[in-house]
């Protein structure tokens, strides 16, 4: 491939073709600087293809600004390869613009407005079918409550146990060595029965769930949007809240609160650990200053929400379900603001609760 | 058409299997440059098997693929991308990248294939995407786009590298007769063109007759026939005498 300069002219030769065009643009683009041709010469071409024309093209609208330019000499099955692939005709053509920044903060705040007002809706919905679910299972499969049951409850066991070992474990050794110092053993007890029956316990339980049932809660509602099979249900005239959603808000309702009970149990476990392999607290002392200090009240504030902590977890799975938009990749895309929404909301939530009920 | 010359593709005793089933049976096939060669058969028949193992989506149990007198069965990923980048292929849902839009989608073999600039490559894909007839649709996101139009997008990716071959799984799936006619006709002014040579997977009775070169007919694995469409219809194999007899209203 070549291409050179002589009487007002730019003469190519050889293959036009996409591998050189790099370098011939390089070595045009320095001819161009110096000279205007006139005249296009595409006698000598043997072979060209779509990034050979688009080329030309280009040369084509830097040169007719300057003034006429006339390409000339193209075979016949070259000039029909540049007529198939001329850009030159084509509509002119720009992306749409993109948002500034005022306006993406605008457009999101419209948009989280809206997304609390739809799941404020689809929520009354959802609370209004699980009552009248209590009385009556119509358009609910039997034996469902107790599949979601194991599935949202039992299965999330061992994960919960586990975090909240660790949790516990890490509480008390990190204020063992605090209270060591005033010689203040004995009240690790306190601390640890006041923290995970009030805070930890309930919260990590949630954060656990919003992870993996509330992904599931959402992700399998997507799906089931995306491939119509909520719209069958409806056809089937079937309400979707009632044949999906409510045999998980029920489930949750009634799992959460032991998965709670569960975490603490466990939490007091681990930091138990602590007290007496580090501070040397009997175990009959840390039991008994465990219960002293625990509240009935603590206990049914703490129950009280993670019922409220599952509501939501619930109802937000649900809600980006239903809203999800654009196939397979919506799917993703509504299971991550499911989690995120669901955590986030947890965390307020449970700040609502420690303000409310110091 | 051009008979004489050398197979463009030639596959010799391909053998698949998914475990213990034989898909494929000894196929052996010849495919010339410049024809539009359709592989049909019923459902199940190893169709869109054969294109996979052709172009080496599946690994096949035994048998030879050569691609411009090269074998590529056992060819090191980067000798074999060298070819990939001379063939094109349309999948059956389009098989666009979801994440980005229809000119990013085109875009990507040319950024990722070539060193034109940015200006070239605009030119390129608008072209490419204005010939599928798809100017208006340029900026949108696969989400939005319709199925035959989600196919169109996907054949201007296909032919973005101007590809000396086109294989297409089920290009008319799907797809209501007007359009799956409309994008017949635009694989064949493709064709000719950009001198492609044509591979497709269909079982559109409709398409065939309009647009077959060749064919070859599977069935059950096995190779029934292979040639022209007027010698398939007067060979009298009971097969494809009642694939063709159903078909026609």
């Amino acid at each position: 491939m070549n291409c050179t300069f002589q009487q007002n002219g730019l003469y190519f030769s050889g293959k036009l073709t996409a591998a050189g065009i790099p370098q011939l643009q390089r070595e045009v683009n320095a001819l161009l600087k110096h000279n205007t041709p006139a005249l296009i010469d595409l006698k000598e071409i043997e072979q060209i293809d779509s990034a050979g024309v688009a080329f030309l093209d280009e040369i084509h609208t830097r040169l007719a600004k300057k003034g006429l330019l006339l390409f000339q000499g193209a075979s016949p099955e070259i000039q029909a390869v540049i007529d198939t692939f001329s850009s030159i005709k084509l509509p002119v053509q720009t992306p749409e613009r993109e948002m500034g920044w005022f306006e993406k903060l605008g457009d999101s705040a419209v948009n989280a407005a809206n997304n609390f007002y739809q799941s404020l809706l689809l929520a009354s919905e959802i609370y209004y079918y699980a009552l009248v679910g209590l009385f009556s299972h119509k358009g609910q499969r039997k034996g469902s409550f107790v599949q979601q049951a194991a599935l949202l409850g039992s299965q999330a066991l061992p994960i919960v146990a586990l975090l909240s070992f660790i949790i516990g474990f890490i509480l008390s050794l990190q204020s063992a060595v605090q209270l060591k110092n005033f010689g203040a053993n004995v009240f690790i007890a306190d601390l640890l029965a006041v923290t995970m029956v009030r805070e930890m316990g309930p919260m990590m339980t949630a954060i656990i769930v919003a992870g993996r049932s509330g992904s599931a809660i959402a992700s399998e509602i997507a799906t089931m949007q995306v491939t119509e099979e909520i719209d069958a249900l409806r056809i089937m005239a079937l309400n979707p809240i009632r044949y999906v959603v409510i045999p998980k808000f029920h489930a949750i309702t009634v799992v959460m609160p032991l998965l709670v009970a569960f975490s603490i149990l466990v939490g007091e476990i681990g930091g138990g650990l602590i007290a007496i392999g580090y501070l040397d607290v009997s175990l009959p002392t840390f039991i008994q200053r465990s219960i002293e200090i625990t509240m009935l009240k603590d206990l049914v504030v703490s129950f009280g929400k993670s019922i409220v902590f599952a509501w939501a977890i619930v109802i937000i799975g649900a809600y980006f379900g239903f809203q999800v938009k654009g196939g397979a990749e919506g799917v993703g895309k509504a299971t991550t603001s499911s989690v995120v929404a669901s955590i986030f909301a947890v965390i307020v939530l449970d700040a609502i609760f420690s303000l409310l009920y110091l | 058409m051009s008979a004489k010359l050398e197979p463009i593709i030639s596959v010799r005793n391909l053998v698949a299997k998914y475990g213990e089933r034989t898909i494929l049976d000894d196929i052996s096939v010849d495919i010339f440059p410049g024809e539009v060669t359709i592989i049909l058969g019923g459902s199940g028949c190893g169709k869109t098997t054969l294109l996979k193992n052709i172009l080496r989506l599946q690994e096949p149990f035994a048998g030879s693929v050569q691609f411009w007198g090269q074998e590529v069965l056992n060819l090191e990923e980067k000798d074999f991308s060298a070819i990939l980048k001379r063939i094109g292929m349309l999948f059956q849902n389009g098989a666009l990248l979801n994440s980005i839009s229809v000119y990013e989608n085109v875009s990507i073999p040319l950024e990722l294939h070539t060193d034109l600039s940015a200006e070239l490559r605009d030119r390129i894909i608008k072209v490419k995407l204005s010939l599928v007839r798809l100017s208006e649709a340029i900026y949108k996101f696969p989400s939005e786009l319709s199925g035959g139009m989600k196919k169109r997008a996907a054949l201007a990716r296909a032919i973005a590298l101007d590809p000396q071959i086109l294989f297409c799984d089920e290009p008319s799936a799907g797809l209501d007769p007007l359009t799956s006619a409309a994008l017949d006709e635009l694989i064949l002014e493709l064709r000719k063109q950009l001198n492609m040579t044509i591979v497709i997977v269909t079982h559109e009775l409709a398409s065939i007759h309009r647009i077959a070169d060749k064919v070859i007919f599977l069935d059950n694995g096995k190779m029934l026939f292979n040639g022209t469409l007027q010698a398939a219809l007067q060979a009298g194999i009971p097969e494809i005498d009642t694939f063709f007899k159903v078909g026609k209203f």
